[in-house]
């Protein structure tokens, strides 16, 4: 026998042995869980049944069945209802499943072809990035969070360093504000080329994510020339950006609006008037302002509701203030509202990148603090006090004094918001990132209930989240 | 046994020959996007890099039609076993690639969350650096399977002929 407390010690063995035998079979007959490499293997049918695929039992313990994840658990329904329980089918749609823009799983409960509840279950890209963020000092810091929402991994960045640069008390040069100002715009366009493709593609336009692609590339290619990298650049970083623009910038860019500009006309050419596209979109996963309001949605999904609230106007940063652009907004807050309230922000974004271009300043695209950026190699020669700062940046770190700061940007799916409390020294005490995907996804049982099954995909790509962001 | 070579003679080795210029030919991947390094296979797929030119554009969502599973970003906790439901689900013969830094070994997130290596959860057949990789670098790693396939004898992960 083993020396472990039996604690199951007085009870008479022939109680415990069936006790245990009657949950054991309750728990299967609920939901035949078969997690893979643990249990001999089991013949197709019995091994790919995920639970949950089957029809309701009538006489099921609400609790367990929510437990095993038969029932969706959702407050959104009111629990008055007098659906027939009988006729209920449980559907999970993902994680692995290419719609769901990633790896959120949805847990369906229909009703025929009508979608009754919904609930998003999140978390399978948790990544533990905020929790590591602690472990890296602030130059190493924007590496992390770049991978957070990959589709903009620039304003991620520009998040992170503002509120690093808030901490500090610093500026940056004009320059570098620019800089920050023409990526992050490309930034958006790239993502909502991205986005138009995807939408396209799951609504069955599958010619949109050849063209969406297309478009896209003329965007990467310039951020690899810029950044080295065609993602995830750590190009915007505490006090200014990582390196000055590219020789021959000025061409690279024009050429992209010429590209991205024509390549959004033909996308319209292709939607506009597409009787199917329409029929897919209008009236689609409508939200009202007050639930925008209610559930925290921000960016395009809020605008496309007519919600007049864009960070770039309410709370300009990098003096974005100064270029003239417009927010455009939406009427209804359907699917098809946001596509064009998407459209419409690359054209603007596409007008402030013009607008860069003209008044770029000249200067330096860091700033000059030299507890902040390290001295030019050559200067480590001739001075003692270049010397020590060097070596005091690369072996500790930037030095940020303790307090709390929140700053937040408009990034393509809303607003990007990075909250650190630091205490001192050169690593972050805790960060936590607002996520605009977390908001989205967190009112896709309002966008999808009493829909049919189909609008739940067109419903989805309209939210446009980013697993990542959600997760972090 | 005398008069018995052990070597494969012509015909065998030419029906191998076959089977596996087949296999590499149409090997339609699993779609299996995770996280950053999902774009960049999308970006391999899309009109730039064409991947169809290697007979690849068919991204099936379901593993039953599936040669190819291509784990493309950082594995969670959460998500391994699913990841292995998926990968059992695949028929033979099936082969797996491990796209990126994350996949690979964890990348940099070395902590709670994270699978440090997806070659804890499956086996895999080759690893492409990068973080994430470019459309390039995934072409160059699915190439050099091709490569590995070709070059290697007609079997299953089990062994078995």
């Amino acid at each position: 026998m083993s020396d472990t407390t039996d604690l199951t010690a007085d009870v008479p063995a022939e109680e415990v042995e069936e006790a245990s035998v009657s949950v054991a079979e309750e728990r299967r007959a609920a939901h035949d869980v078969w997690v893979s490499g643990t249990e001999e293997r089991m013949p197709f049918a019995t091994g790919t049944d995920e639970g949950a695929q089957e029809m309701l039992p009538s006489d099921i313990d609400p609790a367990l069945a929510i437990q095993e994840g038969i029932e969706v658990d959702d407050d959104y329904v009111d629990e008055d209802d007098d659906h027939d329980f009988g006729d209920r089918q449980i559907i999970n749609m993902g994680p692995q499943h290419p719609s769901t823009h990633g790896v959120l799983r949805l847990q369906m409960e229909l009703e025929g072809e009508t979608v009754v509840r919904v609930k998003p279950i999140i978390g399978y890209l948790h990544t533990g990035m905020e929790k590591t963020a602690e472990t890296l000092n602030y130059a190493q810091g924007a590496t992390n969070v770049t991978r957070m929402d990959y589709l903009s991994p620039f304003h991620n960045e520009l998040a992170y360093s503002l509120t690093v640069e808030q901490l500090l008390g610093i500026d940056v040069p004009p320059r570098a504000n620019a800089i920050r100002v023409l990526m992050t715009e490309l930034n958006r366009v790239s993502s909502h080329l991205l986005w138009a493709a995807t939408q396209g593609m799951d609504i069955g336009a599958l010619s949109m994510m050849i063209y969406g692609w297309r478009e896209r590339e003329t965007c990467l290619d310039f951020f690899e020339k810029t950044t080295g990298l065609r993602m995830n650049h750590n190009y915007i970083r505490v006090g200014g950006v990582a390196a000055d623009l590219p020789d021959g910038w000025r061409d690279d860019v024009a050429s992209l609006i010429t590209t991205v500009s024509r390549g959004v006309d033909e996308y319209e050419q292709l939607l506009n008037e597409n009787p199917i596209f329409l029929d897919r979109t209008m009236g689609v996963g409508v939200i009202t302002p007050k639930e925008v309001e209610q559930f925290g949605i921000t960016g395009p999904m809020a605008r496309a509701s007519g919600v007049n609230w864009d960070l770039r106007k309410e709370m300009p940063y990098c003096g974005i203030d100064q270029y003239e652009f417009d927010v455009p907004l939406g009427k209804y807050g359907d699917v098809h509202d946001r596509y064009e309230v998407r459209i419409a922000e690359i054209r603007e974004s596409l007008k402030i990148v013009e607008q860069v271009m003209d008044s770029m300043p000249s200067g330096d695209y860091r700033t000059e603090d030299r507890k902040v950026t390290p001295p030019p190699r050559k200067r480590i020669d001739e001075s003692m006090e270049a010397l020590i700062h060097h070596f005091k940046l690369f072996t500790e770190g930037i030095a940020v004094p303790p307090g709390t700061a929140y700053q937040a940007v408009e990034g393509p799916r809303g607003e990007i918001g990075c909250m650190m409390i630091s205490k001192g020294g050169s690593r972050p005490w805790r960060m936590h990132w607002r996520a605009p995907s977390f908001a989205a996804v967190q009112a896709l049982p309002v966008m999808m209930t009493d829909s049919l099954v189909a609008d739940v995909v067109a419903s989805l790509a309209s939210a446009d989240p980013v697993l990542g962001d959600v997760d972090r | 046994m005398a008069g018995i070579s052990s070597e494969p003679g012509f015909l065998l080795t030419t029906v191998e020959k076959g089977v596996n210029w087949a296999r590499t030919r149409s090997m339609w991947p699993a779609s299996f996007g995770l996280a950053c390094c999902a774009i960049e296979m999308m970006g391999t797929g899309a009109a730039h890099n064409d991947l169809a030119r290697f007979g690849m554009e068919v991204f099936r969502a379901s593993p039953r039609q599936a040669d190819l599973m291509i784990v493309a970003g950082r594995v969670s906790q959460k998500m391994a076993p699913v990841l292995r439901q998926v990968y059992d689900q695949m028929a033979e013969p099936k082969w797996v690639l491990s796209m990126g830094a994350c996949a690979s070994t964890g990348g940099m997130f070395n902590n709670y969350a994270l699978v440090q290596g997806v070659d804890e959860v499956v086996p895999v057949d080759m690893y492409v650096p990068g973080c994430p990789p470019g459309p390039q670098s995934l072409m160059h790693g699915i190439l050099s399977l091709h490569q590995l396939i070709m070059d290697g004898e007609i079997r299953n992960s089990t062994g078995v002929l």
